[in-house]
């Protein structure tokens, strides 16, 4: 299993009701499900990706975030929402996260950072939209449209009154490094953050 | 199986007729004392008797879903692209139920059947019948066949409604329930186009207030209108454009009112082929069991209390182009779903037929509906 997923299972307890933004082919829902009694549904769009979600019995609901949102999710319906690697790809990141957090009782994400010293000096040494291994698109044909730095996104969670739970800073392969806990804004290549509204 | 049929045919099937003659209390307060049901089966029941599946039909569908009555049949079964051998219900793994629903005019107890008490058919006395009803007949057939538990109840439409049925009232009794280009209730345009229908159905002259049977009579015009309306809200506006644009049976106009327009031409041939082989009053019980469905009506309104006595997996899938039942009705169920906790998938397949496409093996339905039921083939293990 990928790295990241390997970090969030650890956060999930056994029995919980997850909603996945973004399922994939299901692997993690569909390991939760084996190996920590959770139940709960993956929102996808990819044709084959929902496919395969069938296939291995993750419960599987075509549904395009940006189009549709999450209005037809009662409010605090799961114990956590999970949303991996997608954040960045989305319209409004600021309002799915707001949506998460009415939907479910925690929130789990994942984004690349765009401080990391590479892309800095990507863009200081060359002057042109940095690419890298994790990001490697061009600017007029990213997905990612709405990149940002752990800082910035720690600094939206204290304006919207969201509290930081955990928070884990890996390389790109996913391996958790002394480098990037010392200075993860510069150093951390990706950030796993578990999120809540609540006290 | 003879060479003549597809390999991925059931090939040549027979059905057979059923005779109950244990009461069934209907919603409408009425009893039916006895009963027979038309029943077709393909493939055979497993050891465990887990392997199967109950196929409940639409509108205007009967229990002859696939394969072919005789050497000569031009067409098999209206859902012979969905069942045989490798095919999305693939009759290798399971024992297929399908049935013609009771009030239907295939064989099995219906308006057009002679009512014991007066000698005649019963016409206008054969009491309405809800989905409810024909879920209860179902159970009962699934207790003859020593079915304790359908792998899967399967419908589209209004055999969707059933399906969705079975999982509120026997919970117990089916694993999957499979809900396709269906709604958990009518809209008032559905009933709207459902009252034309009967209207026009009930304004014939030849229908004689349901005993058109007694006068020798069937009232043709009312059932081809009655099918002509309701085929256009089967097709799309897409699909009915592509089929015949504004295409001409001549090459110019006549200014006349005759059939100029290739679409009306079909239209009619769809009417009058339609009600040659149709029973009015069956038309206008099954519309009526559509408009009844609602089974959030018991429940304060709300869908998701209705579906929490649900047990069992949902497969709900619908169609783009469907304006009958739009994506939005299947999203309507999806989300009473999640509200009450159940384990359900759903897509939205892009496909330009409209309603009818659940009847239309197009590559994407066909892919996710194959996975869906090798998956539940796998859990019983079939």
């Amino acid at each position: 299993m990928r790295a990241d997923l390997d970090i969030i299972q650890e956060w999930i307890k056994p029995g919980s009701h997850i909603l996945d933004l973004g399922c994939g082919d299901g692997t993690l829902l569909d390991y939760l499900q084996r190996e920590r009694d959770a139940t709960g549904f993956g929102l996808e769009i990819n044709p084959a990706h929902i496919t395969t979600c069938m296939a291995r019995g993750v419960a599987v609901i075509q549904q395009d975030l940006d189009k549709q949102g999450l209005g037809n999710f009662e409010d605090q319906t799961f114990d956590t929402v999970l949303m991996t690697q997608a954040l960045q790809a989305v319209r409004r990141p600021d309002l799915v996260i707001e949506e998460m957090l009415r939907v479910g009782r925690e929130g789990i994400v994942t984004f690349p950072n765009f401080g990391y010293w590479r892309l800095r000096w990507f863009l200081m040494r060359r002057g042109r939209m940095p690419e890298s291994e994790t990001l490697p698109y061009k600017w007029y044909n990213t997905p990612n449209i709405h990149l940002c730095t752990f800082k910035d996104f720690e600094a939206l969670c204290r304006r919207r009154n969201i509290r930081i739970l955990n928070r884990t800073v890996v390389d790109g392969e996913h391996r958790d490094r002394w480098l990037s806990r010392l200075w993860p804004n510069m150093l951390g290549q990706i950030a796993i953050y578990r999120i809540t509204r609540q006290e | 199986m003879p060479d003549s049929f597809p390999p991925d045919s059931v090939g040549l099937v027979a059905p057979q007729k059923l005779h109950f003659d244990t009461p069934l209390t209907l919603a409408c307060g009425q009893t039916l004392d006895r009963y027979e049901l038309m029943v077709e089966t393909y493939g055979t029941l497993n050891a465990d008797a887990s392997n199967a599946v109950l196929i409940c039909h639409a509108l205007s569908g009967h229990h002859h879903a696939a394969g072919y009555h005789t050497e000569d049949d031009r067409k098999p079964g209206w859902w012979d692209t969905c069942i045989g051998p490798g095919k999305p219900i693939d009759t290798n793994r399971f024992f297929v139920v399908s049935l013609n629903n009771l009030g239907g005019c295939h064989g099995s107890t219906g308006p057009n059947a002679i009512n014991p008490e007066s000698g005649r058919p019963f016409g206008p006395d054969f009491p309405v019948i809800t989905v409810t009803d024909w879920v209860n007949s179902q159970a009962r057939l699934a207790d003859r066949l020593g079915i304790q538990t359908w792998a899967a109840v399967v419908g589209g439409s209004l055999g969707g409604m059933q399906a969705l049925q079975w999982s509120m009232s026997y919970p117990d009794r089916l694993r999957h329930a499979v809900v396709i280009a269906s709604t958990p209730r009518l809209t008032a345009q559905n009933i709207a186009f459902n009252e034309v229908a009967r209207k026009a159905i009930t304004s014939d002259p030849e229908f004689h207030g349901g005993r058109f049977y007694d006068h020798d009579a069937i009232p043709r015009r009312g059932l081809m209108l009655a099918r002509m309306v309701g085929h256009i809200t089967y097709l799309s506006d897409a699909s009915m454009g592509e089929k015949f644009g504004r295409e001409l049976r001549d090459q110019a106009y006549k200014f006349g009112f005759d059939a100029e327009f290739q679409v009306e031409s079909y239209l009619r041939y769809q009417g009058e082929r339609f009600s040659e082989t149709f029973d009015a009053n069956t038309y206008l019980l099954m519309t009526k069991a559509l408009d009844y469905f609602d089974p959030a009506y018991e429940h304060d309104n709300q869908l998701a209390k209705a579906v929490a006595q649900a047990q069992c997996e949902f497969l709900v899938l619908s169609f783009s182009t469907d304006w009958r039942f739009t994506p939005a009705r299947s999203e309507e169920l999806v989300r009473a779903l999640i509200a009450a906790r159940r384990k359900a998938s759903y897509a939205e397949i892009d496909a330009p037929w409209g309603h009818d496409a659940f009847l239309i093996p197009t590559p994407r339905y066909m892919d996710i509906f194959t996975t869906y039921m090798d998956r539940v083939a796998r859990e019983v293990g079939a």
